[in-house]
């Protein structure tokens, strides 16, 4: 009985994971199927990637891609890093006030959000580069906080008081004593905020400029236009990327929770 | 004193791209195109067009949302249950996908689904008709539960793991089966993950216009797409922005009644 039961689960746990993984699966191996149909198997090819490689179109989105998500998950780092420790200073109202608008974006539907935004750069500015980052950060922003002010509140304050009373600067005390603590924290933050914006297609649908293209928003271009190889191979690409990035934070994280354990 | 200062760059962006642009959609919503108030845009939701992709919406993000709870919760007490070594790797994967990007998941669905895809071309080879999966409310549902499966696994998985097992064990003691622990127990305490996991995959759902745009072909208009095309095709945004008044008032109540018994905990427990 007991038995039959953990089989039954496991069977569960497999068919979930199966319906989950099976459609990229077949878009990995359609990506090296030298044939335009789906169904038919036209021997192992790298063409795709070839051709990928040289279509400037792709090129530049992923460009694009890169150097928004990263401008935008540093920006949304910087300010909420900053946030939080002064939150962290204030009284449990003020604190509450901030961190519900922090989290407005967060509640609102991105659909709302994106269009909220766009509103904006078309009254006073034009769309375009500068209109996607701020939407970037936006909507970054409230994961750094999720993840520093946690971490913040954890800190001893008795370690960073004692600091002070040995005659250190508060900003030498604070980089010396708060700020190892709470990397870790911002660490992660950094990341999240780097793979919202990586995975975002809706906000960044409305806040685009004309011309301008994410990976996101040309793979959005591309399926309503009819689907082209070259797009599981950009898949396939994006799918290991992601793939190592966490295997790099998790890496990262597992090795400093083992530093953590040795104090 | 200082460290209060360090928060006036947020103080800044929050009010100019967080609280001004919402002004910015109210401000469109109540007026026309002259810039007179009015209240008509937020009451087109009452046209029938507006109205039936309202309560396509709705069904469909409703529909999404239990069918994600219904696969999620036995999924997660199974997978909080395992203390082997591996465990972690299996949570892994599948939060994995949650990581990928969601045109990238649609792409891959559009494949399996489409009429020359692979369902068909296994129907095929036994000989069997082809069915038309694409473009129907089935396809559209099939991969909204695909695409936010995993945001509903991940919170209740979160909170079952919490659960100190010696409760468990102690309604055991005292004569619990386990259909009554788990009734008793489990259930109640899981509920902020519960009430977590819907609220990330409801929110999304219900303005959910891509999946609608992609699988249904564009036949089954949601509220989603009617914005979208108010913004994108038709450039009323006055329109536009009161049908998203009407979307975000929406969310807002729904997510109130859903927050009215819940533990202040689940709060931060989004990731």
């Amino acid at each position: 009985m007991v038995k039959a039961k953990k089989v039954a689960a496991r069977c569960y746990v497999a068919m979930i994971g199966f319906l989950l993984y099976a459609p990229l699966m077949i878009l990995i191996v359609c990506s090296f199927n030298d044939s335009k149909t789906r169904t038919v198997w036209g021997g192992f090819t790298l063409h795709w990637y070839t051709d990928l490689f040289q279509n400037e179109e792709v090129l530049l989105a992923v460009r694009t891609t890169l150097v928004l998500t990263t401008s935008a998950a540093l920006i949304a780092t910087v300010i909420g890093t900053l946030a939080c420790i002064a939150m962290s200073a204030m009284g449990i109202k003020m604190r509450t006030v901030m961190q519900s608008v922090a989290n407005i974006p967060l509640l609102n539907s991105e659909m709302v959000t994106g269009i909220a935004i766009m509103l904006l750069f078309v009254h006073f500015m034009t769309l375009g580069f500068s209109s996607m980052l701020i939407a970037h950060v936006t909507i970054g922003l409230p994961y750094v906080i999720l993840n520093v002010m946690p971490k913040l509140q954890q800190v001893d304050k008795n370690l960073y008081e004692a600091a002070l009373d040995l005659g250190a600067h508060p900003v030498y005390a604070f980089v010396k004593v708060v700020l190892p603590e709470i990397s870790s924290g911002i660490i992660s933050g950094f990341f999240f905020a780097f793979t919202i914006s990586m995975d975002d297609f809706v906000v960044t649908y409305f806040t685009k400029g004309a011309g301008i293209n994410t990976i996101s928003t040309m793979l959005y271009q591309q399926l309503r236009r009819g689907i082209n190889p070259e797009m599981y191979a950009l898949s396939t690409i994006l799918l290991f990327t992601i793939l190592i990035l966490l295997a790099v934070i998790n890496r990262l994280s597992a090795t400093r929770s083992i530093e953590e354990t040795e104090y | 004193m200082f460290r209060k200062i360090l928060i006036s760059p947020y103080v800044v962006w929050a009010l100019g791209f967080i609280i001004l642009p919402l002004f910015m959609v109210i401000g469109y919503g109540m007026t026309d195109a002259d810039g007179n108030f009015t209240l008509e845009n937020v009451l087109a939701i009452a046209d029938s067009v507006h109205y039936k992709a309202f309560a396509n919406s709705i069904l469909l993000a409703l529909g999404t949302t239990i069918i994600c709870l219904v696969l999620a919760y036995p999924l997660a007490y199974i997978l909080s249950q395992q203390k082997r070594k591996g465990a972690g790797f299996v949570i892994m994967l599948f939060i994995l996908p949650m990581w990928i990007n969601f045109l990238l998941r649609i792409l891959a669905l559009q494949m399996i689904l489409s009429n020359t895809g692979i369902i068909n071309g296994i129907l095929g080879f036994f000989g069997l008709p082809a069915q038309h999966i694409m473009y129907t409310k089935g396809a559209i549902l099939i991969g909204m539960v695909y695409d936010y499966l995993p945001f509903m696994i991940l919170p209740v998985y979160n909170v079952m793991c919490k659960i100190d097992q010696d409760v468990i064990e102690a309604a055991q003691d005292l004569g619990a089966t386990s259909v009554i622990t788990f009734q008793k127990v489990i259930v109640p305490l899981s509920m902020p993950g519960v009430v977590s996991g819907i609220t990330m995959v409801f929110i999304p759902s219900i303005s959910e216009f891509v999946v609608a745009d992609i699988l249904g072909g564009s036949k089954i208009l949601l509220l989603g797409n009617v914005i979208e095309q108010e913004f994108n095709l038709a450039n009323n945004w006055n329109l536009g922005s009161g049908l998203s008044l009407v979307l975000m008032v929406f969310i807002i109540i729904s997510m109130a009644l859903m927050n009215r018994n819940k533990s202040e905990e689940g709060d931060a427990m989004l990731w």
